[in-house]
């Protein structure tokens, strides 16, 4: 039994059936970064030697009866702008390069108070700005299933660390689809929760009303258990939502029948690879075998929502990104002689160049003159969006669609070219617009062996719609089965 | 809308940011680029729609003002550039 190959759920089975220990499973993912990291680069802060002592102690713990939480001892790896006591969260920025957060994120008192295991902090796009993991200021990550690929972005190292067995799961985070990108580029799961479901205290915000943290996993029972330990309240994020808990791993029937799906045609239109399309419509057939009714409709917002999605993060960014002036924590330059001159050189030398591009670009459509026909525009956009998913969902219990018009690009062919590094995203912007939820499944690879995937998208807080629909996929077409793991350790230069 | 390099400029300044020679022509082209892409939603149809100003319509959220002293003094100072006793340390700002 290879340990890093079980998914979560199944380690929890191995546990309680005592056939491993808290010890191996840790040491085992140890292993794995030792052996896969020099290649795939998905870690910029590994935590080996403090994941082993602290499996050590949980072990004991658990075994005298002192802790008996299900998840004690799973170890996880953390996205690099999801704030960790003690250790250095650097948002993959030099700006933060030596960051070491004074807190914990809630979402992490809630994983150490399952005391479960951070095995590391992982890499990213620097501020969480980009779709490939190539704006990192520390390093590119590389895709598990072809090192000379974009493993996405821009929760890149959640993606490649779970997709190369580094980690069982990982957090991620979700602005524009920086959470269901990367899983599809990488062939897992990953679930960008409603707006407000996750407590975004201690995420370094980028875009505070689009951002959400969810899970990076190997499948969707995973998502579930893990979504139930981060989902919640939180008084310190005003934006949380207060609403009755739910068990999100009780929602997973393995029944589809009479679940109403519609198509969206504008996503499987001009621009979508047809590689990816063939694959989405032999998922849409299988929907139908398994009882499900499909109907095509017309979703006229894709091009107005990825353009509304640019002006609204960017300036959103633009004003988050202020509070870095070199003063109480980050970078501070050494060539300076006045206050002025301390903020300047410091956000000049500290940012990067694509950080540097959306703070000019969001300053721009909220500067005097520009703001009615941008910024403005874009929050009436943003209410055309809603209304018109509100529309669907009278319609609909799930919307089907690409995660991305392509499978996982070749590294340095879009890192120069913003304009099309953004066009990425159009697929999963809207979710984002709209504060829905969204998964993606992988539901096939193409003709060179790259993952696709296939994203659902729910109405607001249905979560458990579009988890037991993929679900019910999943265990149809076991992709993990089809597709070994063996297939996914990093190849090229092994 | 066709951007200037002196107005590239006035933004760079707004933001706090530098901008080398030989970036600006670089910015100037992205930024012209994305807007052009960006002025789609100038043809949206949103004339008797209002703005949203994010996903869910709670605009305010109340609570007591209760002070919660945070008392790790050390963990907050750990990451500042410059220090003195326990202080944060800045160029000097009134002449």
């Amino acid at each position: 039994m290879n340990i890093t190959e079980l998914t979560v759920h199944e380690l929890q089975e191995k546990l309680q059936s005592k056939e491993i220990t808290i010890e191996q499973i840790t040491k085992a993912y140890v292993e794995n970064i030792e052996k896969y990291e020099k290649d795939v680069q998905a870690f910029i802060t590994p935590l080996k030697e403090n994941a082993l002592k602290q499996a050590e102690e949980i072990k004991k713990k658990v075994e005298n009866g002192e802790i008996t939480n299900p998840l004690a001892g799973i170890p996880i790896g953390i996205k690099d702008n999801i704030c960790t006591k003690g250790i250095k969260t650097t948002c993959a920025s030099k700006m933060l390069e030596n960051f070491v957060a004074p807190y914990n994120a809630t979402v992490m008192e809630k994983i150490y108070g399952e005391n479960m295991i951070n095995l590391g902090k992982l890499n990213m796009d620097e501020f969480a700005m980009g779709a490939s993991t190539e704006y990192s200021y520390f390093q590119t990550t590389r895709n598990p299933w072809n090192l000379n690929t974009v493993p996405g972005g821009s929760s890149g190292g959640s993606a490649a660390a779970v997709a190369a067995n580094m980690v069982p799961w990982a957090l991620g985070s979700d602005t524009g689809g920086s959470i269901r990108q990367p899983a599809s580029f990488c062939g897992v799961v990953g679930l960008k929760p409603t707006y407000g479901l996750v407590s975004r205290y201690g995420l370094v915000a980028f875009a505070s009303s689009l951002d959400q943290i969810g899970p990076i996993t190997k499948d969707v029972k995973d998502a579930a258990i893990l979504l139930n330990v981060i989902a919640g309240h939180d008084e310190k994020d005003t934006t949380s939502v207060n609403k009755e808990k739910v068990d999100y791993t009780k929602v997973l029937k393995n029944d589809v029948k009479g679940l109403k799906i519609g198509i969206p045609k504008e996503y499987f239109g001009e621009g979508i690879n047809s590689e990816v399309k063939q694959s989405l419509e032999k998922a849409i057939n299988i929907y139908k075998e398994l009882g499900a009714t499909v109907e095509e409709f017309s979703l006229n917002i894709a091009d107005y929502a990825l353009a509304t999605y640019y002006i609204i993060a960017c300036a959103e960014a633009s004003s988050n990104l202020g509070r870095f002036d070199g003063i109480r924590y980050g970078y501070r330059t050494a060539n300076y002689s006045d206050l002025k001159e301390l903020f300047r050189n410091s956000r000049s030398e500290g940012f990067g160049a694509e950080v540097k591009r959306r703070i000019i670009l969001g300053t721009y459509v909220l500067s005097s003159g520009y703001y009615d026909a941008y910024y403005k525009k874009a929050q009436q956009v943003r209410t055309l969006v809603k209304k018109e998913f509100d529309k669907a969902f009278e319609k609909y219990d799930v919307l089907l669609t690409p995660t991305s018009p392509t499978v996982a690009f070749e590294i340095g062919t879009r890192s120069n070219n913003p304009l099309e590094m953004y066009l990425a995203d159009i697929c999963t912007v809207s979710v984002n617009i709209a504060g829905l939820p969204g998964i993606s499944i992988p539901c096939g690879v193409d003709s060179k062996g790259m993952p696709i995937g296939m994203q659902l998208i729910g109405n607001k807080f249905a979560e458990e719609t579009i988890l037991n629909a993929a679900y019910t996929y999943e265990q149809k077409c076991r992709f993990r089965d089809v597709f070994k793991s063996d297939n996914v350790s990093p190849k090229g230069h092994m | 809308m066709q951007v200037s390099r002196e107005e590239i400029l006035h933004i760079a300044k707004l933001a706090n940011l530098n901008l080398k020679e030989e970036e600006i022509d670089t910015y100037l082209l992205h930024l012209q680029d994305i807007l052009n892409f960006a002025n789609i939603v100038s043809n949206a149809p949103v004339d008797d729609l209002n703005e949203s100003i994010g996903a869910n319509d709670t605009y305010n959220v109340f609570r007591k003002d209760e002070v919660k002293v945070f008392e790790d003094n050390e963990a907050l100072l750990q990451n500042a550039p410059e220090k003195e006793r326990n202080m944060f340390k800045i160029p000097k700002v009134i002449q």
